[in-house]
């Protein structure tokens, strides 16, 4: 069956570059790089390499930075790392972060902080103004993702990062799904932690990294032996840091071949729907978003079913909606940007990749048009919207 | 060292396709019913119609019935939901035409996934959309005055 990936924020292949040099760390130079003798050196120095390589690529001192088991791993160890060494205070995340940040934000809520979330517009844009509004004296923290996952918006962490800079305030920036699609630089973000992951882009599962800015303090979540200064015991994942490096390497030299690969094929496929059919709303258009990453809602149809219909037809896109547990769970991005409940119930995201093809997306346009037109032949609020659905957002 | 092991490592990793089941692991017979829903339409003057659900949940259903000598000669759906809503609410339109009314009302949310070949678990709550709008819609015929309300009907209608 003809098979089309369009659900790259979830993630993404393995690129056989990377591969490449991982391999011999697999099998080869399998030393724990805390061992003394040459096989522990021999780990180590690929271990002190690619971290220097990460750092490189975001603009930061290879002390900076740590590895952890992912995205999830490093925005918990950047907000508990704060809130334990603080004990206590007060914390400012916006509404549209990551679960890994709002539960996070959540459990410490439980254990006596207190939690501000930030408000966005429409079009998912955190307002600087309500962030030096939120802020108090006994702000610990500041955690605002540099774009997100489900609509693609880029936030003005430059700005967001500044805020907190000039209150002397940490902040952290969940960069999972910016890195390697806009330059992540940590200086000119003002960013003090900041997260990434490997498997977004094009490496492996299970390893991650965040930079910890030169004079910050964090409790450590793991403790056990001294590896990652201390912050991050376990033994390194040699292998898996080498391919981050390398995935990071390649996703820095191949950004604006990429940039502009997945942007054409990105205005082709959103085109091509909002053109062609009646009640389709692009989330946050009218701002900026990253090049590959499309989230459109459909009028009087249900996400689930039109995942259905695709991937009966080999095409894999996601939904930020899940219709799982009896009670609907519209997604807290869309409905923090007051996306109304019928659009958010229909929504799907597309987010393309390297090896998306013109052909792919043609294909995708046609099925999804099908797809829709069928669901909307037998759904009952279509038919009594008289087909006139108005859209905003 | 043992050789097998050598080989081992080299071994090319087949790549048949597997695990390409359906979506959210749905029978066939519900992605029949999914991809080609039985008695979609509207009926005109029916003689009992409801519209249950709501659609900023993600599920809504329009169910028309024709009543003939108490029995369901004709039903109509259409549905918006989850895949699993609108194959229940295919399927139930099945069990229950050409049915009495009384028939029709011992159906349950179990019969239509029992006749679908079973619906993941954490989807069960969707196959109730169909089996309520038949209700519903037996219960409006009734008002209409249609049918008389009878026994079995006034002890299964909620």
């Amino acid at each position: 069956m003809r098979r089309v990936y369009l659900d790259h924020n979830a993630t993404t292949p393995l690129d056989p570059r990377v591969l490449e040099a991982m391999q011999p760390y697999l099998i080869e130079c399998f030393g724990n790089a805390s061992s003394m003798h040459y096989y522990g050196r021999q780990a180590k120095q690929a271990l002190e390499k690619a971290r220097a390589l990460a750092a490189k690529v975001i603009g930061a001192q290879p002390d900076e930075v740590i590895f952890t088991s992912g995205g999830t791993e490093s925005d918990n160890t950047a907000l508990r790392g704060i809130a334990y060494q603080k004990r206590s205070g007060h914390i400012i995340a916006s509404s549209i972060e990551h679960h890994a940040v709002l539960r996070t934000c959540n459990a410490l809520a439980g254990d006596g902080f207190t939690v501000t979330f930030l408000p966005v517009d429409s079009r998912g844009v955190v307002d600087p103004d309500e962030l030096k509004k939120s802020i108090r004296r006994d702000t610990i923290l500041i955690s605002v993702m540099r774009a997100n996952n489900e609509t693609g918006v880029i936030e003005p962490i430059p700005e967001i990062g500044l805020i907190a800079r000039e209150h002397g305030i940490p902040f952290h920036c969940d960069a999972v799904q910016a890195m390697g699609k806009i330059p992540v630089d940590v200086d000119s973000l003002h960013a003090d932690l900041l997260s990434l992951s490997a498997h977004k882009i094009y490496g492996p599962k299970g390893i991650g990294a965040l930079f910890v800015k030169k004079g910050m303090t964090l409790s450590p979540l793991i403790t056990g032996g001294h590896h990652e200064k201390g912050l991050r015991a376990g033994t390194e994942n040699v292998p898996a840091i080498v391919g981050f490096a390398r995935a990071l390497e390649i996703a820095v030299d191949e950004l604006d071949i990429y940039r502009t690969r997945v942007l054409h094929l990105r205005n082709m496929l959103e085109s091509k729907l909002l053109m062609g059919m009646e009640g389709v709303a692009l989330h946050s258009a009218g701002t900026e978003r990253l090049p590959h990453t499309s989230c459109m809602g459909f009028a009087s149809v249900e996400a689930e079913s039109i995942l259905l219909h695709l991937d009966l037809k080999g095409i894999a896109a996601s939904s930020g909606s899940a219709c799982t547990t009896g009670e609907p769970e519209p997604s807290h991005v869309l409905t923090a940007m007051g996306v109304s409940p019928e659009i958010a119930q229909g929504t799907i995201r597309f987010s393309l990749g390297r090896q998306n093809t013109e052909e792919e997306i043609e294909y995708t346009g046609e099925v999804l048009k099908a797809a829709v037109n069928q669901l909307r032949a037998i759904s009952f609020p279509w038919q009594a919207a008289g087909k006139r659905i108005s859209i905003t957002g | 060292m043992n050789d097998e092991w050598k080989d081992m490592y080299k071994k090319p990793q087949e790549h048949e396709e597997q695990h390409t089941g359906p979506l959210l692991f749905y029978t066939e017979l519900v992605i029949d019913h999914f991809t080609n829903p039985r008695n979609v339409g509207d009926l005109e003057n029916p003689d009992g119609e409801i519209i249950v659900g709501d659609p900023s949940c993600g599920d809504q259903m329009k169910v028309g019935i024709k009543v003939c000598d108490d029995r369901i000669v004709d039903i109509k759906f259409k549905s918006y939901g989850c895949p699993g809503a609108i194959a229940t609410s295919s399927m139930m339109t099945e069990l229950v035409k050409g049915k009495t009314i009384e028939e029709a009302l011992e159906l349950t949310d179990d019969d239509v996934v029992i006749a679908l070949g079973g619906i993941p678990e954490r989807k069960k709550h969707c196959s109730l959309m169909g089996v309520t709008g038949l209700r519903g819609a037996i219960e409006d015929c009734c008002r209409k005055g249609a049918r008389k309300p009878g026994k079995k009907h006034e002890k299964s209608v909620s």
